[in-house]
């Protein structure tokens, strides 16, 4: 029995760990600037639960198939470096390992984070709500008009609440449904929740950030690789909310030029 | 310390004081036991429905319009209702399974045994904490039936989506309600519950018997309590604080200027964020209040199974106390990208890394000890060691979300789901069922069929792995938790392994009715146990029969000579000696 079970961890182990191996479920790949820091986090990361994980599984495994078969006469053995030689290796390796960890993977947090975004990264306002993304670009004169909670109305198409007829700055923001953003060029995007709390997660970007009702947050990110993503909603939002997407283009300078006219030409 | 019995009541002799409304530590523990094993069959249940749901999301489930006519029209689940299901299914797992059955349960009918105490220093309030907690799990339960329907919130039940009633969807108006009463009743059933435990390894501890020679289990529930007198005051307060932003129309955690279904909210000033960290400052302690005591059983069982005691009692006993310590600071990992400040996640990131470190002792001491002992394998010895395994990959995945920078691809996702129910779901399970195996013959008098146990553990066992492994797989392919349905592109190649954990989790369901008949034969007519059947030296094996007397030790209490894990004893007359031997010992293994 005590030697089935060594065998059936063992299995297990490296069973787990195939998939992993072998890439079989991935992450897909990284269209971001910041993207190749955080997946080499993970990499290395994964090497080293991989092994802690491989190693522990294995000697638990060695361990009941070899000391369940004792005789009644057998003595007692007594690990030969006792308890202290634990505490100091999980102090040194453990510790070591986690804290190395901990340390290189300030960088990649500190990139997106505490990095402030480019004088000339191209502000976008993200709102989201039950269940949907709105987006809104500032046009011409890179100003988003005030924002008036009380004229928010889903009929009226009127998303964000904004009063394009009396604010001067509103009469040229573009709102639309779809993002679209050109490509190699800094996004600043300004996140803003309506009524819950919601998520903008796009696994491409790695790009992960909350929205937070009452605190208005942003994230900034370029993108290098043109294509079409998608944009999720992480947070638990209601009824609908693994429902709630949206589209992210990212195009090529001047195809994002045409789309954002055509956009403005509809507004 | 006292050694005097000071029996502070009669033995009962109606039927409702005997049963019911009970005294006696020993009945109110296999009460919250009862309680622990009802609330864990409907939480399993409710996963069955959600993993179907998951595999096949068009299936009718037959006769599942009964429970919901508008939740599951034709037996189909809703999204809202699969939300709901889930909500409940953790809300019951965790304060009602997770917290009820290791620590309530066995920490009731074993701690003043251990200990050598007669019962806990405060029975009424210990009749209280469970009849108060059984209240707790009625009103989370009448839910169902009201209104629309439970909450729909998750366990964590972030506002603003908690606090502003019903215009945020269905069961946000009176299942929130419902869901915080029940919390903060169950709150004030585990505030009263610690009390007794702390008092009671303070206070009651029976002559010789010093801090250092309670059994780990004994320490476990000890430490554990200490965590839940900090952590449930915490939460009830925001229990509180969030029914009253439904009834008393206060802002606690909602902002100003909200628009939900075309209307402002009429609140303002509050902060959806506090919410958060108040949850969490419960929700991290409340992890090691799920596995604290599954490490003290599976150490508590170990030792006599290993026939040796572990490396070193102390070195153990500092590495839960250290755990419990820093399950306060590290509880910011859970809103790594909530929009707390980012600095403060790197601040919260460091104690999360720390806490890895306590962990690996626990692990290598018991892989420590494994080395060189003569290992019996029977089912509670199986379920430990397979504590241990999940405990080590659970643990293991936590080192990626420590990291706010991995963080960022892996919050809310698949990868999480998978970490916690490893670490302090399964494995939590498995310290319950090698408890419930070990301590089976004490409480009933009967031992539990070992070969059932055995099936048992192997389906389990296998069938943990089948489904929680691949819940990694999911969340690293970036699968968001908490969705009813896949509508996602990038979502639609994952549907396969979807359908091979919904067929895991219903055979592995399945295999714990196996566990349920062994428990319920074995409850009649299992066969009689012998005095202490595992060669066992804590004072839960001294004491005149099994069960125990109504005050354990037949009106004379124990006087313990010895640390509480004397096995392999050189020179002894068996190779163990009892903690209540009066034996000497020359080479025992004596730290106190």
């Amino acid at each position: 029995m005590a030697k089935l079970f060594a065998v059936t961890i063992l299995l297990i182990a490296i069973g787990s760990a195939i998939p992993i191996l072998r890439h079989t479920w991935d992450a897909p790949p990284d269209i971001s600037t910041h993207g190749t820091l955080i997946d080499e986090q993970m990499s290395d990361t994964m090497v080293e639960a991989g092994i802690s994980f491989l190693v522990s599984q294995i000697l638990l495994a060695f361990f009941i198939w070899k000391f369940s078969s004792s005789r009644p006469s057998d003595k007692i053995k007594t690990f030969p470096g006792g308890a202290k030689t634990i505490v100091w290796a999980a102090f040194l390796l453990v510790g070591t390992e986690v804290l190395a960890l901990g340390v290189f993977g300030v960088k990649a947090w500190a990139n997106v984070y505490l990095t402030p975004p480019s004088a000339n990264a191209l502000p976008i306002q993200v709102q989201a709500e039950q269940f949907a993304f709105y987006f809104r670009y500032p046009g011409p004169d890179g100003t988003f008009g005030p924002v008036h909670p009380e004229m928010i109305n889903g009929a009226t198409e009127n998303f964000f609440g904004i009063d394009q007829t009396n604010d001067a700055d509103s009469k040229d923001d573009i709102v639309t449904a779809e993002m679209a953003i050109p490509v190699n060029r800094e996004i600043h995007l300004l996140m803003h929740a309506k009524d819950v709390g919601h998520s903008f997660f796009v696994p491409e970007l790695r790009v992960q950030q909350d929205f937070v009702p009452g605190l208005d947050l942003s994230v900034h990110f370029t993108a290098t690789r043109i294509g079409r993503y998608e944009i999720v909603c992480t947070q638990l939002c209601g009824l609908g909310h693994y429902n709630m997407k949206a589209y992210l283009s990212v195009l090529s300078a001047q195809n994002y030029d045409d789309w954002l006219k055509k956009q403005a030409a509809l507004q | 310390m006292h050694d005097v019995p000071v029996h502070h009541h009669a033995p009962p002799t109606s039927f409702l004081r005997k049963h019911v409304f009970s005294l006696d530590h020993k009945v109110i523990g296999k009460q919250y036991y009862g309680l622990a094993l009802i609330a864990v069959f409907v939480g399993m249940i409710l996963s069955w429905l959600m993993r179907i749901h998951l595999g096949w999301t068009n299936l009718a489930i037959p006769g599942l319009q009964l429970l919901s006519k508008s939740g599951a029209p034709g037996g189909i689940i809703t999204p809202e209702y699969y939300l709901q299901l889930m909500t409940m299914h953790a809300t019951i797992m965790v304060f009602f399974v997770l917290t009820t059955a290791p620590f309530a349960a066995f920490g009731n009918y074993f701690l003043p045994i251990q200990v050598g105490a007669e019962d806990m220093p405060f029975p009424h309030f210990n009749m209280m904490s469970f009849w108060v907690t059984f209240i707790g799990f009625v009103v989370l339960m009448s839910s169902f039936f009201v209104g629309d329907g439970p909450t729909l919130g998750g366990w964590t039940q972030y506002a603003p989506l908690s606090a502003v009633g019903a215009v945020s969807g269905p069961g946000q108006g009176t299942g929130v309600v419902l869901w915080a009463t029940a919390i903060a009743i169950f709150c004030i059933g585990q505030l009263l519950g610690s009390l007794n435990f702390i008092t009671t390894t303070l206070d009651m501890r029976t002559r010789g018997m010093s801090m250092w020679r309670l059994p780990f289990s004994a320490w476990a529930w000890f430490i554990t309590s200490i965590m839940g007198l900090t952590a449930f005051a915490v939460l009830m307060p925001a229990c509180i604080l969030l029914i009253l932003d439904h009834v008393a129309g206060t802002s606690f955690f909602v902002p100003g200027n909200l628009v939900i279904n075309g209307q402002i909210q009429p609140h303002s000033g509050g902060s959806t964020l506090l919410w958060q960290h108040l949850f969490w400052f419960f929700g991290h302690p409340e992890v090691y209040i799920a596995i604290v005591p599954g490490m003290g059983i599976v150490s508590h069982v170990l030792t006599p199974n290993l026939r040796r005691p572990l490396l070193s009692h102390r070195v153990m006993v500092y590495s839960m106390g250290a755990l419990a310590v820093l399950s306060y600071m590290v509880y910011g990992h859970h809103m790594f990208v909530s929009g707390m400040n980012p600095v403060s996640s790197l601040v919260f990131s460091f104690p999360t890394l720390v806490i890895t470190i306590p962990s690996t002792i626990v692990v290598l001491i018991w892989m420590g000890s494994l080395y060189g002992a003569k290992l019996r394998i029977n089912s509670p010895s199986l379920f430990a060691l397979g504590f241990i395994s999940m405990f080590i990959t659970g643990g293991i995945s936590g080192f990626f979300l420590a990291q706010p920078s991995i963080d960022i691809m892996l919050h809310a996702t698949y990868f999480v789901v998978g970490h916690f129910h490893l670490v302090m779901g399964v494995a939590a399970m498995f310290g319950i069922f090698a408890g419930t195996y070990f301590w089976f013959p004490k409480m009933f008098g009967r031992m539990m069929n070992e070969t059932l146990g055995k099936i048992h553990f192997w389906l389990s066992f296998v069938g943990a792995y089948c489904i929680f492994m691949p819940f990694h797989y999911l969340g690293i392919a970036g699968n968001v938790r908490r969705y009813p349905a896949f509508t996602d592109d990038y979502l639609q190649p994952l549907i396969p392994l979807h359908r091979f954990i919904t067929v895991a989790a219903v055979l592995t369901g399945i295999a714990q009715f196996i566990f349920l008949y062994n428990l319920v034969h074995s409850r009649f007519w299992g066969k009689p146990a012998p005095e202490n059947p595992w060669e066992a030296t804590s004072l839960e094996w001294s004491t005149p029969s099994s069960p125990p007397p109504f005050d354990n030790f037949g009106g004379k209490l124990p006087t313990v000579y010895h640390d509480p894990h004397q096995y392999g004893v050189e020179g002894a007359s068996a190779d163990y000696v009892m903690q209540t031997s009066p034996e000497q010992i020359k080479s025992g293994h004596d730290e106190a």
